[in-house]
């Protein structure tokens, strides 16, 4: 597997196009693309954990799903995700370990504030050679 | 530019109905405006906008025009109130983003030697940066109470003063607000953000006026040359992001039962007299107000932070309100269509409203000049007050332009930038600049954003609002 994923550059706004070689893969590297956007990961342990759980009617609804849920962790919580084990995954339903650490301002760098997750131009396709997906964030 | 736009006079461009378009697009701009692919994107947006059931009269865009999610951001649509749609992606995420400006008694001269002072001072005191708390703890019954109250909530709490709710659009609070609606994740994000002015292209920034276009107006809004000003650029905050999000997930679900392709799912709408439609509108009117209490609040705040700085008593800095204008919403109007009056859902994304001398919305001070429009520039220019005109009634639903509009990408400013040490640039220019981002001086460097001036001349000369002053930056303070 060569690249994880790799920034798209727009005007108004940040996307991203996340590879993996299975869908799993794919959907550990966009939560954890997302992060390498919000903060400096080098200096995050994963000290704690929690679950999280997210539906969705297709892939690309399941991604936006699993994205604003790991997200949330941030926006709402103040944690911030090191690691991802996904214990199953479908089309329509995703479960997950989160391992991350409490946001702590004099430790922490915060580097992009990331509104939203959008369905714009969302595209989640998979082909022999791998799984490719793309997600446009509101920031 | 885009073959197939047909030109309809110096200032207008008409999209010709294709395919699933229910009405034609309309743009304002000039020609070279509309120049270069950038444009293409959001002209695909304007059209796939006149394809929502119940839209009336025309997709319009202003000339700020460029891509969001959904609806272009400079966007306006009205859709009939008995059968048309409500889409929180032609509100966008943060709702009720908007514009706050304050005049007060000073001149430059008189702050000017204590303005590194000031600015510092506002830096301490006004929390800003990504995720910003501030000293406003509110419970959530507290929080439920500020939606439903907007600025009356913060008056209430001694945070403002009566007279602010008449100079503010719709008084600060949205009717028909219903907590109910709200996720307790929104919620929870409003409990700590009240009083905070956020990241990215949220700003305060004491200003000089520069020039005044139209004496008579400018007098009734309380402007004169040399002028001490501030301006307020601020929203919602992660309440407001997070009620779009919800809203986006339920009806993105909804839409599909309505029998519609959408050409986008960003488009994801109900029909406003339905019970999802209903649902998003009194969420969204919560977000809302929570912005006019977040405005009202950090006003008050600055107004603090002067009285200290400066040392003196509220009349001698005279900080009054001129008005405070909202440019991301949704809301129900009147307007004449066809010569007959109907009731209507706007949704102005990135567009503020222009309202016209003589409209019951404004109170009895701008009567005769018609609602300032408060217009924000990059940090490094300019800002405008401009006043709402009868045109704009009849050619916008009473909208006009909102800001300057972004033309580097966050990523392509941060490399123009790579080198140059922006605030000593601004600071050569007797601009003050202050911020919290690793990154946000160069992402919002003067570069990345079109030249107001041209986007307010547009407007203008198009008629659909008129320029009653100019303002230039003193001193800048950003999330």
């Amino acid at each position: 597997m060569s690249k994880k994923y790799k920034f798209i550059d727009h005007t108004a706004d940040f996307g991203m196009q996340v590879f993996g070689s299975d869908s799993q893969e794919l959907f550990t590297n966009a939560a954890l693309a997302l992060f390498d956007v919000i903060t400096e990961m080098d200096v995050l342990k994963g000290l704690d954990s929690c679950n999280i759980t997210v539906s969705g009617e297709d892939w690309p609804d399941l991604m936006i799903n699993w994205l604003r849920e790991v997200l949330y962790l941030w926006n709402g919580k103040e944690m911030l995700v090191k690691s991802v084990q996904i214990l199953s995954l479908s089309e329509n339903k995703i479960s997950a370990k989160i391992y991350f650490d409490a946001y702590k301002p004099d430790r922490h760098i915060i580097n992009t504030e990331i509104k939203a997750v959008t369905y714009h131009q969302i595209q989640v396709k998979s082909s022999p050679s791998g799984w490719k997906a793309q997600i446009i964030f509101d920031i | 530019m885009t073959t197939n736009l047909k030109k309809i006079d110096k200032y207008r461009w008409e999209l010709p109905r294709t395919g699933a378009m229910r009405v034609p697009g309309i743009i304002y701009a000039t020609e070279s405006m509309l120049a270069g692919s950038s444009q293409n994107e959001p002209l695909k947006q304007v059209a796939n906008v006149a394809t929502l059931p119940g839209i009336l009269k025309a997709s319009l865009a202003m000339p700020d025009m460029h891509w969001g999610y959904g609806f272009p951001i400079g966007g306006v649509a009205a859709f009939d109130w008995e059968s048309g749609v409500i889409s929180p992606g032609g509100v966008g995420y943060d709702i009720n983003c908007g514009v706050r400006l304050a005049t007060t008694s000073l001149v430059e001269n008189e702050i000017r030697p204590r303005l590194k002072e000031l600015v510092d001072a506002l830096f301490r005191d006004i929390p800003s940066g990504i995720g910003s708390t501030g000293p406003i703890k509110l419970s959530i019954p507290e929080v439920k109470k500020v939606l439903q109250g907007g600025s009356r909530w913060a008056v209430s709490q001694g945070l403002g003063i009566t007279s602010d709710l008449d100079f503010t659009e719709e008084g600060g609070c949205m009717e028909n607000a219903d907590p109910d609606t709200v996720s307790p994740r929104a919620l929870e994000r409003g409990k700590n953000q009240l009083g905070t002015l956020g990241s990215g292209n949220h700003f305060l920034e004491i200003g000089v006026v520069e020039t005044i276009y139209e004496p008579e107006a400018a007098s009734v809004f309380g402007l004169f040359e040399g002028q001490v000003t501030l301006m307020l650029h601020s929203g919602s905050r992660g309440l407001g992001y997070q009620i779009c999000d919800d809203s986006l997930a339920f009806m993105s679900k909804h839409v599909k039962k309505l029998g519609f392709d959408l050409p986008d799912r960003q488009l994801a709408c109900a029909m406003i007299q339905s019970k999802e439609g209903t649902r998003y509108h009194n969420a969204m009117a919560c977000a809302a107000n929570y912005a006019w209490a977040n405005r009202q609040v950090l006003m008050h705040r600055s107004r603090d932070v002067f009285l200290n700085v400066l040392g003196m008593g509220p009349r001698d800095l005279g900080m009054n309100l001129v008005y405070d204008v909202c440019h991301n919403i949704a809301k129900k109007e009147t307007h004449v269509i066809d010569g007959k009056k109907q009731t209507v859902c706007v949704h102005r994304k990135g567009a503020t409203r222009s309202f016209p001398p003589g409209h019951p919305a404004l109170c009895a001070e701008y009567q005769h000049t018609g609602q300032p429009v408060i217009i924000p520039g990059d940090m490094g220019t300019a800002s405008y007050v401009l006043a709402g005109t009868q045109k704009a009634m009849e050619e916008t639903f009473g909208s006009t332009c909102h800001g300057a509009g972004r033309v580097l990408s966050r990523k392509a400013a941060k490399k123009a930038s790579k080198g140059r040490a922006i605030h000593r640039e601004l600071e050569d220019k007797g601009i003050l600049v202050r911020w919290t981002g690793r990154s946000t001086l160069s992402e919002e460097m003067p570069e990345a954003y079109k030249d107001v001036s041209q986007v307010v001349e547009v407007v203008h000369e198009a008629g659909i609002s008129k320029k009653v002053a100019r303002l230039r930056p003193i001193g800048v303070v950003k999330g």
